[in-house]
């Protein structure tokens, strides 16, 4: 298992990039009045069949040859629904895959978040070729970060551009410690 | 909230600084394993401590780079060196700490770090 949701979001968007997916939505929503963290994850990559979806939350299950197993979905899986959550996948092929997880946010067998703020900083420089929408919200704050209106003002600069990586890492983290304040850590 | 009118002052700063892929002028290439076997044995950290250290130190010719399951599971994380002209080294079970010793004495120093390669964990 991961020890953080955000090592989940991390492996299942790595599976979108290799789906070829140009653009990926990440969606990370807790709210403590319904006691629940949403995790949504979109893509456009090249979608499943509804053959290989039906497997594709069996650990023993993989598009890979090298190797039998497959564990990115069962472990997202895994992780929502031993906290009394929830889990759903559906893909269509050459349009792209939706996931959905929820969990019970008190609930003693939830992983914390953790460093989300990495997770999204190192998709964002390691796979220039997408584009990524990331949303994070936390009861009635949210902010979001959109690589489409970064790269529309940067022009040609690239993402892992010294002074541009610095500005995103700080962009996520001082807009998550604004959403953050005041609440408990998630 | 961060605004946005920072990243038009780096704009303005690079103005005419055309983004090249810098990848492609690099000799050496650093690799890191990024498989859900990678992510949960703690390459996320390894990458972020290459990728910084790097820039930190202004290595020159290297490119922090990652690919999937490289089928050493039971080795995660694993860090694989490419330099033109010489052979592939594989770095296994790493840590941030051990990521920054290499980028010093491999990347900078040009000695490689043999205790933690993977002909040494493998005997």
């Amino acid at each position: 298992m991961m020890t953080e949701l955000s090592l989940n979001v991390l492996d299942i968007v790595e599976n979108s990039v290799s789906a070829k997916a140009s653009f990926i939505s990440i969606s990370i929503e807790a709210n403590t009045e319904a006691d629940t963290i949403l995790i949504e994850i979109n893509d456009n990559g090249c979608g499943m069949a509804s053959e290989q979806l039906k497997k594709v939350t069996d650990p023993f299950f993989t598009t890979r040859t090298t190797r039998n197993v497959g564990l990115g979905v069962p472990f997202f899986k895994q992780s929502a629904e031993m906290t009394g959550g929830s889990f759903s996948i559906n893909s269509e092929v050459g349009k792209g895959t939706e996931i959905k997880a929820v969990y019970v946010l008190s609930s003693i067998d939830r992983f914390p978040l953790g460093n989300i703020c990495l997770t999204i900083h190192q998709l964002i420089l390691m796979h220039q070729e997408c584009d990524f929408l990331y949303r994070y919200c936390y009861d009635d704050k949210e902010f979001t970060l959109d690589t489409r209106e970064f790269r529309a003002i940067l022009g040609g600069i690239l993402f892992d551009t010294p002074d541009v990586s610095a500005y995103i890492k700080s962009y996520l983290a001082d807009n998550t410690d604004e959403v953050n304040a005041g609440k408990p850590v998630i | 909230m961060k605004s946005l009118a920072e990243l038009q002052a780096i704009r303005e700063k690079m103005q005419g600084q055309i983004g090249i892929r810098r990848e492609a002028q690099c000799s050496t290439r650093v690799v890191v394993a990024m498989g859900t076997c990678g992510i949960a044995s703690g390459a996320r950290a390894v990458l972020n401590a290459l990728s910084e250290a790097v820039i930190e130190k202004k290595v020159a010719g290297v490119a922090v780079v990652q690919t999937g399951c490289i089928d050493l599971c039971q080795y995660e994380p694993v860090v694989e060196v490419f330099a033109d002209g010489k052979e592939k080294v594989t770095y296994v079970n790493m840590t941030p700490e051990k990521a920054n010793e290499v980028v010093e004495k491999h990347l900078i120093g040009g000695q490689v770090v043999t205790e933690y390669t993977l002909a040494s964990a493998a005997k």
